[in-house]
C-alpha cells in the first residue's frame, strides 16, 4: 500500500499514521485516509512526477485530461472559522471535491461530563457551542429537567426565552461581522461589535459573565434580572432596530455583497433535509422548520413572532433570512419584558435546587441540603431524554442518559454547526474556490460546536 | 401500543423487539439490529414521514442487555409535518460491534456513524467511508467507552519542545 501512494517514497506524517492505523486493523483505507494520505505523500518529487503524466497526456491529445491539483485549505487559515482542514481538489479555479477534516478543536467534553455530577456538567455544556451558550444550557437543562420530572416555574422560561433571543442576536452579530470581513467589506464587524458588547454587558449583568454563562440551571435560572437590568435591556431592544438598519444600508444593495452572495451554495431543499441541515440555511431554501413553532418549549407558543423564509436557498437568502431573524428576536424580546409574569425564578425543590444563599446563615436544613448538593449532587432516576432548542445554527440537541447516581452516564450534543458542515461538500462541488468561502460564512459554523 | 408501532408491525413483521415511554413522554421503539436499514427505509416514506434524522449517537452500557450486548445506539427522528419525535434503539454486540449503515436512507448519518465508530468503535456495514472523524488517524481505542481512562492518554507534541 505504501508504495501505491508514495510513489516509491516513505510516506511521512499523517501518512504514515493512516497507514499504520489500517494496518493494526486489517482494513483498507477509508475514503477520508486516503485523501489526507494523498496530500502528505505529495513531497515535490511526487508533484513534478504527476505534472510530467498530466504532460503527456495531453501531449497526446486525451480530451479532459487535467488531472485536479489537491490543495491542502487550512486547518489555520482566517476565513474557515476556527480551525477547519478543507482538502479540496482543484480545477484551475474550479472546486471539483473537497474533504473537510476536522477534529482540531476535540477537547473531549461529553467524556468530561461523565465524570462530572448534573449540576457540575452545566458548566462544561456552553464552551461547545460558544457563540451560542445560552441554547447549549437550554438543551441540557430541560433533558435533566425531564429525566428528574421538574417543572421550572414560568419566570424561569421568560427569562430563558429572552436571554435566549439576546443570545441569538449577539450570534448573528458575529456572523455578520466576520462573514462581512472575508469578503472585503470590513465596516460591518466594527458596526455589529459595537451591538454585541452592548449585548455582552447586559449577561454580565444577569448572569456574572460575558461568555460561557452557567446561568440556566436545573429547574429555573440562578438568580433574578438585577435592579436596572429591564431598563437596559429596554435600551437595547428600542435601539437594535435602527442598528440592523444600518447594517443592511451597508449590504442588502451593495453591488459587491450582491454579487458575491447571490445564486452561491445552493442546494435543493429535500438534499438539505436529507444531510440534517436545519436552522437559517434551512429556512433560507423555503422549508418552514423552526423548532419554535414546530415542537414549542419554554412556552414559545406564547409569542407573537414570525419565522423569516428564503425562496432561493442562496448566500444571500441566508443573510437576508439572519438579518430578519434579528428583528424577530427583538419583538420576542420586548415582549418578555411586558409580559414577564412574577413569582419565582427557579424551582422549590431543596433535593435539586440550592437553597437561598440568605437562609444558609439561620437555617439548618438549608446548610444540609446545600451540602449534600454540593457535594453529592443530586441523583436522577435512570432513563434517557432528548430535547431540542431552536439555535442560531440550528436544531440544538441534548441527549441526557441517567442510571439512577448523581453523574451522567452519557452527555451528547446534537450539535447544528456538526451537521450543517456536512452539506458543504455537495455544496461546493464544481464552484469556484473564491465562493468556497462565501459558503463557509453562510453557514456560520462554529468549530468549538463542531469538534466539542 | 402507539401508531407508530402498529405500522411498524404491519410493515416489518418481528423487527420491533420492544416499544415504551420515557422520560418526558418520548416514544423509544427498540429494534431487532438486523432489521434497522428496512425499519428506517419504512418510517422515512410515507405515512410516517420521519424525513429528518436528528440525531444518532452510542451509549456504552456497562454490563450490558445480559445478551452479550454493550453498545446502545439511539437513533432521534423527527418529522417535519407533524413535529413528532420517535427514538429508535439498537443493541450492537460487545466483542465485535457492526450494525449496518443507515447512510443510504439518511445521508446525515455518515458523520454521526463516523463519529460513534471513532469514540465507540462500533463499525457501520456499507458505510461509504468509516474512518476516524474526532481523534487522530492513528489514535489507539475509543475515548467514549467507559473502560477507558480519563488521563490516561499521553501528552502529545511533548517532544516537540
Amino acid at each position: 500500500m505504501g508504495t501505491e501512494l508514495g510513489a516509491g517514497l516513505t510516506p511521512v506524517g499523517e501518512a504514515r499514521e493512516v497507514l499504520e492505523a489500517a494496518r493494526r486493523e486489517g482494513r483498507e483505507l477509508a475514503e477520508t485516509e486516503r485523501v489526507v494520505a494523498q496530500v502528505e505523500a505529495g513531497t515535490a518529487v511526487e508533484a513534478l512526477r504527476r505534472t510530467r503524466e498530466m504532460e503527456e497526456r495531453n501531449a497526446e491529445g486525451v480530451p479532459g485530461a487535467r488531472e485536479p491539483m489537491i490543495i491542502n485549505l487550512g486547518p489555520q487559515h482566517p476565513s474557515t472559522h476556527g480551525v477547519l482542514r478543507l482538502i479540496t481538489e482543484l480545477d484551475g479555479e474550479v472546486v471539483r471535491d473537497i474533504h473537510p477534516v476536522i477534529g482540531y478543536l476535540h477537547t473531549g467534553i461529553e467524556k468530561q461530563c461523565e465524570n462530572k455530577t448534573f449540576w457540575q456538567t452545566i458548566t462544561l455544556v456552553p464552551r461547545m457551542d460558544y457563540l451560542s451558550p445560552f441554547f447549549n444550557l437550554h438543551a441540557y437543562n430541560m433533558s435533566v429537567e425531564k429525566l428528574l420530572g421538574l417543572e421550572a416555574p414560568s419566570r424561569a422560561h421568560w427569562l430563558r426565552v429572552m436571554l435566549s433571543e439576546l443570545n441569538r442576536i449577539t450570534s448573528h452579530l458575529v456572523w455578520l461581522g466576520t462573514s462581512g470581513l472575508e469578503l472585503g467589506a470590513i465596516t460591518v464587524f466594527f458596526y455589529t461589535y459595537r451591538e454585541r458588547d452592548r449585548a455582552l454587558d447586559l449577561f454580565e449583568m444577569i448572569s456574572g459573565e460575558r461568555m460561557n454563562h452557567r446561568y440556566f440551571q436545573v429547574g429555573g435560572c440562578s438568580d433574578d434580572m438585577p435592579e436596572g437590568f429591564e431598563a437596559m435591556v429596554r435600551r437595547f431592544v428600542q435601539e437594535m432596530p435602527g442598528r440592523i438598519d444600518e447594517y443592511e444600508g451597508l449590504l442588502s444593495a451593495n453591488p459587491i455583497w450582491i454579487e458575491r452572495t447571490r445564486g452561491v451554495g445552493v442546494l435543493p431543499a429535500d438534499d438539505l433535509i436529507d444531510l440534517g441541515v436545519t436552522g437559517p440555511a434551512l429556512r433560507a431554501a423555503g422549508v418552514d422548520l423552526d423548532l419554535r413553532k414546530a415542537a414549542p418549549y419554554s412556552g414559545y407558543e406564547h409569542f407573537d413572532f414570525n419565522v423569516p423564509l428564503g425562496t432561493r436557498g442562496d448566500a444571500y437568502d441566508r443573510y437576508s433570512v439572519r438579518l430578519r431573524e434579528m428583528r424577530e428576536s427583538v419583538r420576542i424580546v420586548e415582549q418578555c419584558l411586558d409580559g414577564m409574569p412574577e413569582g419565582p425564578h427557579i424551582a422549590d425543590d431543596r433535593k435539586v435546587v440550592l437553597p437561598p444563599r440568605e437562609e444558609l446563615a439561620t437555617s439548618m436544613e438549608a446548610l444540609i441540603h446545600h451540602f449534600k448538593l454540593v457535594t453529592e449532587g443530586f441523583r436522577v432516576p435512570p432513563g434517557e431524554a432528548y430535547s431540542a432548542v431552536e439555535s442560531p445554527r440550528g436544531e440544538i440537541g441534548c441527549y441526557v442518559v441517567a442510571d439512577g447516581g448523581p453523574k451522567p452516564v452519557r452527555v451528547h450534543m446534537r450539535d447544528p454547526s456538526f451537521v450543517n458542515l456536512q452539506a458543504l461538500r455537495p455544496m461546493a462541488k464544481n464552484a469556484y474556490l473564491a465562493d468556497l468561502i462565501v459558503m463557509i460564512g453562510s453557514l456560520d459554523n462554529v468549530m468549538g460546536g463542531v469538534d466539542r | 401500543m402507539s401508531e407508530y408501532r402498529n405500522l411498524l408491525d404491519a410493515a416489518c413483521p418481528g423487527a420491533v423487539v420492544d416499544e415504551w415511554e420515557g422520560a418526558g413522554g418520548e416514544l423509544t421503539i427498540e429494534v431487532d439490529r438486523d432489521r434497522i436499514v428496512e425499519v428506517a427505509r419504512f418510517l422515512k416514506g410515507e405515512p410516517c414521514a420521519f424525513r429528518l434524522l436528528s440525531d444518532l449517537t452510542c451509549v456504552d452500557v456497562i454490563g450490558g442487555d445480559g445478551r452479550g450486548n454493550r453498545f446502545r445506539l439511539a437513533y432521534q427522528l423527527f418529522s417535519l409535518e407533524t413535529g413528532d419525535r420517535l427514538r429508535l434503539r439498537v443493541w450492537a454486540d460487545a466483542e465485535a460491534p457492526e450494525v449496518a449503515s443507515v447512510t443510504p436512507v439518511w445521508r446525515t448519518a455518515d458523520w454521526h456513524e463516523r463519529e460513534v465508530w471513532d469514540m465507540f468503535g462500533v463499525r457501520f456495514s456499507g458505510h461509504p467511508d468509516l474512518s476516524r472523524i474526532l481523534m487522530p488517524f492513528d489514535w489507539e481505542g475509543h475515548p467514549l467507552r467507559r473502560d477507558y481512562p480519563i488521563g490516561g492518554e499521553d501528552v502529545q507534541f511533548s517532544d516537540a519542545v
